[in-house]
C-alpha cells in the first residue's frame, strides 16, 4: 500500500482548476490547511421529491452536505439514498420517466433551475459508483484523464502529466502504477480500479464528490484503504457516501443521515440526520435506533 | 424405488458417490468412435449384401445404429444415466455432422471445379473482344467497387441509425423504426434492384446501367443488417460506463463518440463485415441495375459494371463456343466470390482480436 503522505497537492492544481468552471473564488478558506484556492461546497436539499414515473421514491427531503465534512447517507435496501444520491448531481433523470420536484442547491445556486445545464453540474459534482467501472478501451493514465481529454479543450501534455499524477496520488494509487501508466485499467484489481475511479472522479476538480456503495465490491483491506482515501479526500472535497455498512459510516463519515421508509411501495424519507456519534450514540428517532443497533435492516 | 421418507432418513446408508447402477464399471476412451465405426461397417455390409450401397446411406444409418449400439453397450456396463449421456451426446455429434455436410461438400465442389478455371488471364485480362474466352478482371473490379460503394453507403447510416435507436430513440418513433429495419431486412434482393433502377430512370431515362445503381441497391439491403448488428452491440456496451462519463461532465455526443462507440468497435467492425459478406454475392438486383460487361470499368458513374456472382451466372447462362471452358469460368468466379469472403472474415476476426474489450 502506498504511504499516507503521498497528499492531495492542490497546489499544482490550482491554475487548471479556476479554469474549470465558473468556481467563484470569494471568502472562506478551506479549513484543514488546504489551500485557499479552491473550496469545497455546500449541498443544500430542500424539499426534495423524487420519482420514477409515477412511483414517488424519495419524499421531502431537507437536508444539508456540508463542505469538507463527510456525509453518510445510511438506510435499509430500497429506501431511496442511492436515488437521492443521484439527484445531487442530475444522474437521477438519465433514467426514463425520472423527475425531481423541490430545489437542490449548490451554495445557493439551483442545480435544478431552469437553463441551468446538467452538463456542467456534473463537471462541478463528480461521482464515483458501486461498481468500479473504468473505461475498458483506455489505458490508465488516459482513465485518469479521460475527463480532461473529453471536456477542458486545451491541456497542454505537461499539465495534464501533473494532473494525472497528483489525482492517483490523492487516490493513494501512485506507487502502484507508476510503472504501468499505458497498461488497460481494467488490468488493475477491483480495489485499484475503485481507487481509479476515485483518481479519475477528481482530476476534474469538481467541488462535490458522491460515492454509491463504493466499497460493496471490495474486499476489507481494499475497503480500509478507500476509507482511509475518503478522510484525506474531505480536505479538499464536499463528499456525500451512500452506504450498507454501518461500520463504515461510523469509521469515516462525520455527519449521518438515515433514510427509512415505512413499508415497501411507500416513499423513502429521510428520518434523522446529525452528527454521526451522536446519531449512532443517541439517536432522537426510534427507528434510527433500531437500525444503527442492528434490530432490523 | 423411492424408499418411504422415514426409511431414506434413519436407515439409508450414505449414498455412494460411484456409479452404482450397471456393474460399475466404464466404457473405455474409444467406445464412441467404436461403437460409431462398428455401425458403419455393419450398415455397409447390410447395404452391400442388399445391393443398395451408397455412402451417405451408411453414413445416415450408421448414425443411427451407432447411437442405439452406444445406448445399450453403456446401458448394460454403467447405467441408464451414463447410458443416456453418451446416446445424447452421439446424437448431438450427428447432428454437427449432418450441419457440416453441406458446407464441406459446398467448398470441396467450388474448389474442386473451380482451380480449373483458374489461370493468370483470368485475373489480368477481361473478356473484351474474345471469343468464348478472356478472364473476370471486369467481374473482379466491377465486385471490389461496387461492395466498396456499397459499404461507404451503407455503414455510416447503419451506424447511426443504430446511435439514434438505441441512445437517443424513445417511444412510438423508436418502435416504428425497429419494425420497418425488420421490414427492410426481410425485402427480397430483387425488389432492392427494381427499386434503384427506377429511382435512377426517373433522372436518366430507361435502360440506364451505372456501378452505383448496384451499391444502391445493395445499400437497401445492407443497411438493416449493418442497423441490427450495431443495435446489439451498442446495447451490450454496460450503461455504467455511460454514466461514468456522465459523472464527469461529459455531453451526451461525447460520450458516444469517446466511450460508447470505441468499447464496441470491435462488434461494429464484425457486424459491417458479416453484411458486407451478405451482399457481396448479391446476383439478381445487379443484374438489374450494373448489367453484364466485357470490358474492365472501374467508375461507378459511368458505364455498366459486373460483379462475380453475375459472371458466373453469364457464363453458365450463355457459354461461348467452348461450353466447358465457361463453365470452368464460372465456377472459377465462384471460388473467387468465396476467397474474397473468406479474406473479409479473417480481416474481421483480426480486428476483433486486436480491439476486442472486456465488456462486463
Amino acid at each position: 500500500m502506498f504511504g499516507s503522505q503521498a497528499k492531495p497537492k492542490a497546489e499544482e492544481g490550482r491554475n487548471t482548476m479556476s479554469q474549470a468552471g465558473p468556481v467563484t473564488e470569494t471568502s472562506s478558506e478551506a479549513p484543514g490547511g488546504a489551500p485557499a484556492a479552491r473550496r469545497a461546497k455546500t449541498l443544500e436539499a430542500k424539499e426534495v421529491n423524487l420519482f420514477y414515473g409515477g412511483f414517488h421514491a424519495v419524499e421531502n427531503v431537507n437536508m444539508t452536505i456540508e463542505p469538507n465534512k463527510v456525509t453518510a447517507l445510511i438506510g435499509s435496501s430500497g429506501c431511496g439514498k442511492t436515488t437521492f444520491l443521484r439527484s445531487l448531481n442530475r444522474m437521477h433523470e438519465l433514467t426514463p420517466g425520472a423527475t425531481v420536484r423541490g430545489d437542490i442547491e449548490l451554495d445557493g445556486e439551483d442545480i435544478y433551475a431552469a437553463g441551468v445545464d446538467p452538463v456542467a453540474v456534473r463537471r462541478l459534482v463528480g461521482m464515483v459508483f458501486q461498481q468500479p467501472n473504468p473505461f475498458p478501451t483506455m489505458s490508465i493514465y488516459d482513465n485518469v484523464a479521460a475527463g480532461l481529454n473529453f471536456n477542458s479543450g486545451k491541456v497542454s501534455k505537461s499539465e495534464r502529466d501533473a494532473i494525472v499524477e497528483r489525482s492517483l496520488r490523492g487516490a493513494h494509487l501512485w506507487g502502484e502504477v507508476k510503472d504501468r501508466l499505458d497498461r488497460p485499467g481494467s488490468s488493475l484489481s477491483g480495489g485499484q480500479q475503485q481507487r481509479l475511479c476515485i483518481a479519475r472522479a477528481t482530476a476534474v476538480s469538481p467541488e462535490v464528490l458522491l460515492m454509491d456503495e463504493p466499497c460493496s465490491a471490495l474486499d476489507p483491506v481494499a475497503t480500509l484503504a478507500i476509507e482511509e482515501l475518503i478522510g484525506e479526500l474531505k480536505k479538499e472535497f464536499t463528499i456525500a457516501i451512500v452506504t450498507h455498512n454501518m461500520q463504515q459510516a461510523a469509521r469515516a463519515s462525520d455527519t449521518t443521515a438515515f433514510f427509512n421508509l415505512e413499508e415497501s411501495g411507500k416513499p423513502g424519507r429521510l428520518i434523522e440526520i446529525g452528527p454521526t456519534e451522536r446519531i449512532f450514540t443517541k439517536p432522537t428517532q426510534k427507528a434510527t435506533e433500531d437500525y444503527v443497533s442492528g434490530r432490523f435492516g | 424405488m423411492v424408499p418411504p421418507p422415514e426409511a431414506t432418513l434413519a436407515a439409508a446408508p450414505r449414498r455412494s458417490i460411484f456409479a452404482h447402477e450397471g456393474s460399475g464399471g466404464t466404457l473405455p476412451k474409444w467406445a464412441p468412435w467404436g461403437a460409431f465405426v462398428g455401425a458403419l461397417a455393419f450398415c455397409g455390409a447390410v447395404e452391400a449384401a442388399l445391393g443398395w450401397f451408397t455412402i451417405a446411406l451408411m453414413l445416415v444409418f450408421g448414425a443411427l445404429v451407432g447411437i442405439v449400439a452406444i445406448y445399450a453397450w453403456s446401458r448394460v456396463v454403467e447405467g441408464a444415466r451414463r447410458a443416456k449421456d453418451r446416446a445424447i451426446t452421439m446424437a448431438i455429434a450427428a447432428a454437427f455432422g449432418v450441419s457440416m455436410a453441406p458446407l464441406i461438400s459446398l467448398l470441396y465442389e467450388v474448389v474442386s471445379r473451380g482451380v480449373k478455371g483458374l489461370s493468370w488471364e483470368f485475373f489480368t485480362s477481361d473478356a473484351r473482344g474474345v471469343v468464348g474466352g478472356g478472364g473476370a478482371e471486369q467481374a473482379i473490379v466491377g465486385t471490389l467497387v461496387i461492395t466498396a460503394c456499397a459499404a461507404v453507403i451503407s455503414v455510416p447510416i447503419g451506424i447511426m441509425a443504430a446511435i439514434y435507436m438505441n441512445e437517443y430513440g424513445r417511444g412510438p418513433l423508436r418502435r416504428a423504426l425497429t419494425f420497418f429495419v425488420d421490414v427492410m431486412t426481410g425485402i427480397p434482393s430483387i425488389v432492392a434492384g427494381l427499386f434503384a433502377y427506377s429511382l435512377f430512370e426517373l433522372f436518366f431515362g430507361p435502360g440506364i446501367q451505372m456501378g452505383i445503381m448496384g451499391s444502391i441497391a445493395l445499400s437497401v439491403l445492407m443497411i438493416p443488417i449493418v442497423i441490427r448488428s450495431a443495435e446489439e452491440v451498442l446495447k451490450i456496451v454496460p450503461d455504467h460506463l455511460r454514466e461514468a462519463s456522465y459523472a464527469l461532465g461529459t455531453p451526451k455526443w461525447k460520450t458516444i463518440t469517446k466511450v460508447v462507440l470505441p468499447t464496441a468497435f470491435a462488434g461494429l467492425v464484425t457486424g459491417v463485415m458479416i453484411a458486407t459478406a451478405r451482399i457481396i454475392g448479391e446476383t439478381a438486383p445487379l443484374l438489374v441495375t450494373t448489367g453484364v460487361v466485357d470490358s474492365t470499368n472501374a467508375n461507378p458513374f459511368s458505364g455498366r459494371m459486373q460483379n462475380l456472382a453475375v459472371y458466373a451466372y453469364n457464363e453458365y447462362r450463355s457459354p461461348g463456343v467452348m461450353k466447358q471452358a465457361s463453365y470452368d469460368r464460372a465456377w472459377a468466379a465462384a471460388l473467387t466470390l468465396i476467397v474474397i469472403v473468406m479474406i473479409l472474415n479473417v480481416i474481421a476476426r483480426l480486428v476483433y482480436r486486436r480491439y476486442k474489450t472486456e465488456i462486463r
